[in-house]
């Protein structure tokens, strides 16, 4: 599916600060329907925070605007139930619990059981086949890819409308983070708009059409992603 | 609910049957003192009552990973409203026992509603100032306590016709509500409820994120465990016939985290097992006269260093997680990491 014309989500002079860090100045993105953008830069750049930002899990300023509407600023509860979905930076599962009950917390908006519920659960398990095996077993146990498979299929089993992805290729194996990657490709294609935060630059502009780049907490370009050819063009836009 | 998958070898099958051992020899000695009777069946009874204290204290403790000191408070308002409407009033000991539990509540959602803003050290302190406080009432506001003399003449519980007058009946009534708290802590810990609860320890943005309100959660596990501790306190009165304030002193909560963590914080059945090895433990060494407390304080060393996750998690699988033991041993992990 090609991104629709409707934004789904606007910020406008987002800022946020951890003590006396700046950590985000007055950033401005917007993401079309359907579209998967990258967010690129450096460790330290602001890419999680936006995101947090956008989730309402920071004291940030400024507007977020989702489907036109202005969401409520430190109201996670409330961001959520406008369909939006963080997979936080090291997955945020809950380890002592089972595959199963993360499942069930992702769902939490539908109270976890019931048809929706196994409708999405089937959905998640036919992604994530290897999550199908492990369903009774602790979460925390698994190994890190089974981790984040987890992390996007819970994330999923809320049928989000907009999925905010933070850094997902942390800590785990080439191979397996280019079958996450992979599925989440798959998800866009049917229509998931995606904010995909990542270091490693070259894994999201496979999958994005647009990228932001951020350091020092600003967006410092916004790029179509056929335009970088290269490396070089790649670490221009970073130094820039 | 198991995975089948976790009894396919003899190590496995034996360990996930150890699990159960300790709960077995519980259920056993309870058995034992209704049988037997004497002086057996007394402490028994302590230890069932505190089994129901330790199960609130569980929810908000070992469910949701908050603190709290202050659960004596909810044992003595609940106690003292038995006490005083029994004695004072007429009131009959279980629509007493109700209005204790009401009184509890209505404490539990004033204090807990500005306190559960506060985390780890100052929530504990926080809910240590309400035990503190809700005991200096119970020694100063003496034309209702009547102070450190207490009140007398409690009488037993029984509904109707019937009253539960003997210590073997006050046993077995107590057996009944013990399981009836187990069975439904269970139900909180398989419900959305219980699901919330163990996400929120877990991580309190990754709850807000998947759209648990954390507040309201906490305040709601605050109160179901003020529920639990008001039953607790309401139940001594009617077996022990009596109340004074230092029965829901400190030494409740104290006694209370040491059974909870003997037991095995966040299981279903460690708030039993944690009652019945922290009340019978002096008995079974009392023969050793001067070195009793030096070899309790070694048996309770000893079952913290060997068994991290309580007594009720020991045989469990870290790799399983269907069963509440076992999550505890991972949950204890995972702060441990945090």
């Amino acid at each position: 599916m090609t991104p629709g014309s409707g934004t789904i989500l606007e910020t406008q002079g987002l800022s946020a600060r951890y003590g006396e860090v700046e950590a985000l100045r007055a950033v401005d993105i917007a993401v079309t329907e359907g579209e998967l953008v990258a967010v690129l830069g450096p460790n330290g750049a602001g890419k999680s925070t936006l995101l947090r930002s956008i989730m309402g899990l920071t004291n940030a300023r400024g507007t977020v605007r989702f489907r036109g509407r202005t969401l409520p600023s430190r109201d996670p509860v409330a961001v959520a139930r406008h369909g939006i979905v963080l997979v936080p930076e090291g997955r945020g599962i809950f380890g002592p619990m089972s595959v199963a009950e993360n499942l069930q917390l992702g769902a939490y908006q539908i109270g976890g059981r019931g048809v929706e519920f196994e409708r999405r659960r089937t959905r998640v398990l036919t992604l994530f086949p290897r999550l199908k095996e492990r369903l009774g077993q602790a979460a925390g146990s698994m190994s890190g890819g089974e981790q984040q498979m987890l992390a996007v299929g819970r994330a999923l089993m809320a049928d989000p409308q907009l999925l905010l992805l933070d850094e997902p290729s942390l800590g785990l194996a080439p191979r397996v983070t280019a079958e996450i990657l992979e599925t989440l490709g798959q998800l866009n294609r049917e229509g998931l708009s995606v904010v995909l935060v990542e270091q490693k630059a070259p894994l999201a502009l496979k999958l994005a059409r647009r990228a932001y780049i951020m350091a020092n907490g600003h967006v410092t370009a916004a790029v179509d992603t056929a335009e970088i050819k290269s490396h070089e063009e790649l670490a221009r836009f970073y130094l820039a | 609910m198991k995975n089948w998958r976790d009894f396919t070898s003899p190590s496995t099958c034996l360990r996930a049957s150890l699990g159960y051992v300790p709960a077995v020899l519980a259920i056993a000695l309870v058995g034992y003192a209704i049988i037997a009777g004497g002086f057996f069946v007394s402490l028994t009874s302590f230890a069932l009552i505190y089994a129901i204290f330790v199960t609130g204290l569980n929810i908000f403790m070992g469910y949701a990973g908050q603190a709290s000191f202050g659960q004596n408070a909810f044992a003595a308002i609940g106690g003292y409203t038995s006490a005083v409407l029994t004695t004072a009033y007429n009131v009959a000991p279980v629509p007493a026992l109700f209005i204790g539990v009401v009184a509890a509540v209505l404490c539990a959602v004033l204090v807990g509603y500005p306190t559960l803003r506060l985390k780890g050290h100052y929530l504990a302190m926080a809910t240590l100032a309400i035990g503190l406080i809700v005991y200096e009432i119970t020694v100063e506001w003496q034309s209702v306590t009547n102070g450190y003399m207490g009140i007398s003449g409690i009488p037993p519980l029984g509904i109707g016709s019937f009253e539960a007058a003997t210590d073997r009946e006050q046993l077995i009534l107590l057996s009944v509500l013990v399981a009836l708290c187990m069975g439904s802590a269970w139900l909180i810990r398989q419900s959305r409820f219980g699901r919330a609860l163990v996400a929120l320890s877990g991580s309190e943005d990754a709850a807000r994120a998947l759209g648990i309100d954390v507040a309201r959660y906490k305040l709601a596990a605050f109160i179901v465990s003020a529920v639990y501790a008001a039953v607790a306190g309401s139940l001594f009165v009617h077996i022990v016939g009596f109340v004074s304030p230092e029965v829901f002193g400190l030494n409740m909560v104290i006694l209370g985290f040491t059974m909870l963590y003997v037991g095995g914080i966040g299981t279903i059945t460690g708030p039993l097992v944690g009652a019945i090895v922290i009340n019978l433990l002096p008995e079974m060494i009392r023969g050793l006269k001067e070195y009793q407390d030096l070899v309790y304080g070694a048996a309770l060393i000893l079952i913290l260093i060997y068994a991290p996750g309580g007594l009720a998690a020991l045989g469990w699988s870290k790799r399983r997680s269907t069963s509440p033991a076992t999550t505890t041993v991972e949950l204890r992990g995972a702060r441990t990491q945090s």
